[in-house]
């Protein structure tokens, strides 16, 4: 657990009455919160309570797909993301987000980075040579990569992958990265690595982390908000809601007796 | 444990084995069959003359079949260059951008029925709408009979192929900010290269063995040509010719050309499972 530094918390982004629809079906019901910068913000909760859902409006990837749609406000740096004008590629370009499963694209691992830079940055050759192994360096990969940047992004093990994933969404230098349980399909070891590097990146980036494993919300945090069935029930600085939670779910929850 | 539900089901199971070893040993038989036939008469007709020289006139001995694979080689070759770019961006278009929309619906539902319809309604069509305008045969309108086959073919497998590749691979892609045509074209496609390739070398084999579509369209040409606005000479039509005719000679030349579109189809089938077995380990 890491104290939260004591400049004056900036918000990136702002989540006001939010309620979300996957058809008829409500997934969010009214979500106030706010994501502080520099700082990483944990969601916790059982299977299906909204907390992928919730991430998942941050940088409007449900967008994809019709009839799943957002009411309320989003505010990222004071501009609502939920407008109809919004672009989403900028938006997604600056919002970055990895997910359960490693999805290493069937390209060479030098080019999974390339591929999200290449989008919206002219680099030379040397320029692109320097931030690959900038952003693998960041992930702890550069060791184990180096050598074979041409070879498939495919061949590397689960970890890796994983690793390979969030370097390629550091690659972009985006503001904020959204992590959904990018430990969940990992051994300890790849776990305990990612946990690590979720520290190193909030020198630089605004991380939201959704997890099944409360352990590691508590490990890797600076606050965490509890979620059940579609409402948020408590949010507040990581410590406080583990040692001393304010309400009677969010200790029977935490504590294992839920349920 | 029940002995009679199991020794029940032990029966049925051997009735099954039965059935479909039985089924097997049918469809298996009937293919050696045809291989073995096709290897004893074509067998003696493949040589040197075969690939150099043109189908000889009526009566006359000797000749080859050249002007006939070289006619086919093109017009399967033009129809490839064709019906590839086609099918790819119509198959990228259903599977990545139309899904369910009205136009997506529709587009799908002709194609399946393209892809049942007999090729010689097709070869009908063609000869009405170029055949039937120019006044000639031609080596063009072929082409089009024959890309008429093949476009549904790769169409269809191509977004197949695409709707295979995960959902997460594709929101890898969007969420690093990439618009929709780099997904499809850099992530996607790349993802589905070597069934895309498979459904290519299929409507490849489909094609090169068609006869009737060609009837109405290029017909034949007795002599070498390489004009594909003039009739022009390919395998299939001059099997059909030459086997029904009396000359010993054209249908010694009709057995070779039909083992030599045979082992082509069979090179082709092979090639596309091995690129889709390469797919399945990766």
């Amino acid at each position: 657990m890491t104290e939260p530094q004591q400049q004056p918390a900036k918000t990136a982004i702002q989540i006001r009455n939010l309620n979300f629809y996957y058809g008829k079906f409500q997934g969010l019901k009214n979500i106030n919160l706010d994501i502080v910068e520099h700082m990483v913000t944990a969601f916790i909760g059982p299977s299906g309570c909204g907390k992928s859902t919730l991430l998942r409006a941050l940088n409007r990837m449900y967008s994809l797909y019709p009839g799943q749609r957002a009411e309320g406000e989003i505010n990222f740096y004071g501009q609502n993301i939920l407008a109809p004008e919004q672009d989403l590629n900028l938006l997604r370009a600056r919002i970055g987000m990895v997910f359960q499963k490693p999805t290493p694209f069937p390209m060479s691992i030098y080019d999974n980075i390339a591929f999200g830079v290449r989008l919206y940055e002219n680099l030379s050759k040397g320029e692109m040579d320097e931030r690959v192994e900038w952003a693998l360096t960041k992930t702890a990969l550069w060791n184990e990569a180096k050598d074979k940047l041409n070879q498939s992004g495919l061949a590397l093990s689960g970890g890796q992958q994983q690793r390979l994933c969030i370097a390629r969404s550091v690659a972009v230098k985006p503001s904020v990265i959204l992590l959904d349980e990018p430990t969940s399909a990992l051994d300890p070891i790849s776990t305990a690595k990612i946990e690590e590097l979720v520290h190193e990146l909030k020198s630089e980036y605004t991380v939201a982390i959704v997890t099944h494993n409360m352990q590691q919300a508590a490990r890797v945090s600076d606050f965490t908000a509890y979620m059940y069935i579609g409402e948020m029930v408590e949010y507040g600085k990581t410590d406080q809601l583990f040692i001393k939670p304010q309400k009677q779910e969010t200790e029977d929850y935490i504590t294992g007796r839920f349920g | 444990m029940n002995q009679n539900i199991y020794r029940k089901r032990v029966f049925t199971n051997r009735i099954g084995l039965t059935l479909s070893m039985l089924a097997m040993a049918m469809g298996l038989f009937v293919l050696l069959w045809i291989m073995f036939i096709l290897f004893k008469n074509g067998f003696q007709a493949l040589d040197y003359n075969l690939f150099f020289k043109s189908t000889p006139a009526p009566g006359s001995a000797g000749g080859g079949l050249a002007n006939a694979i070289v006619g086919s080689l093109m017009l399967v070759g033009f129809a490839t260059l064709i019906s590839t770019p086609i099918g790819i961006l119509a198959g990228i278009y259903l599977a990545e951008y139309g899904d369910h929309s009205k136009t997506a619906e529709v587009t799908r539902f002709m194609t399946d029925i393209m892809l049942s319809a007999p090729s010689i309604v097709l070869g009908l069509f063609v000869y009405a709408i170029m055949v039937a305008q120019f006044k000639h045969f031609s080596g063009w309108a072929g082409t089009v009979a024959l890309s008429l086959i093949a476009i549904p073919v790769v169409l269809r497998t191509t977004e197949n192929m695409l709707r295979l590749v995960p959902g997460s691979l594709r929101e890898a892609a969007f969420a690093l900010g990439a618009p929709r045509w780099k997904v499809a074209t850099m992530v996607t496609l790349r993802a589905a290269k070597s069934g895309v390739v498979t459904g290519l070398l299929l409507a490849l084999a489909r094609i090169s063995g068609e006869t009737a579509p060609l009837l109405f369209t290029a017909l034949n040409n007795q002599f070498f040509s390489l004009d594909m606005n003039a009739p022009m000479s390919n395998l299939p039509v001059v099997i059909f010719q030459f086997a029904l005719s009396p000359y010993e000679d054209w249908v010694r030349l009709a057995w070779g050309g039909a083992l030599l579109i045979t082992l082509t189809v069979l090179v082709l089938n092979i090639l596309a499972r091995v690129f889709f077995r390469d797919k399945i380990s990766a």
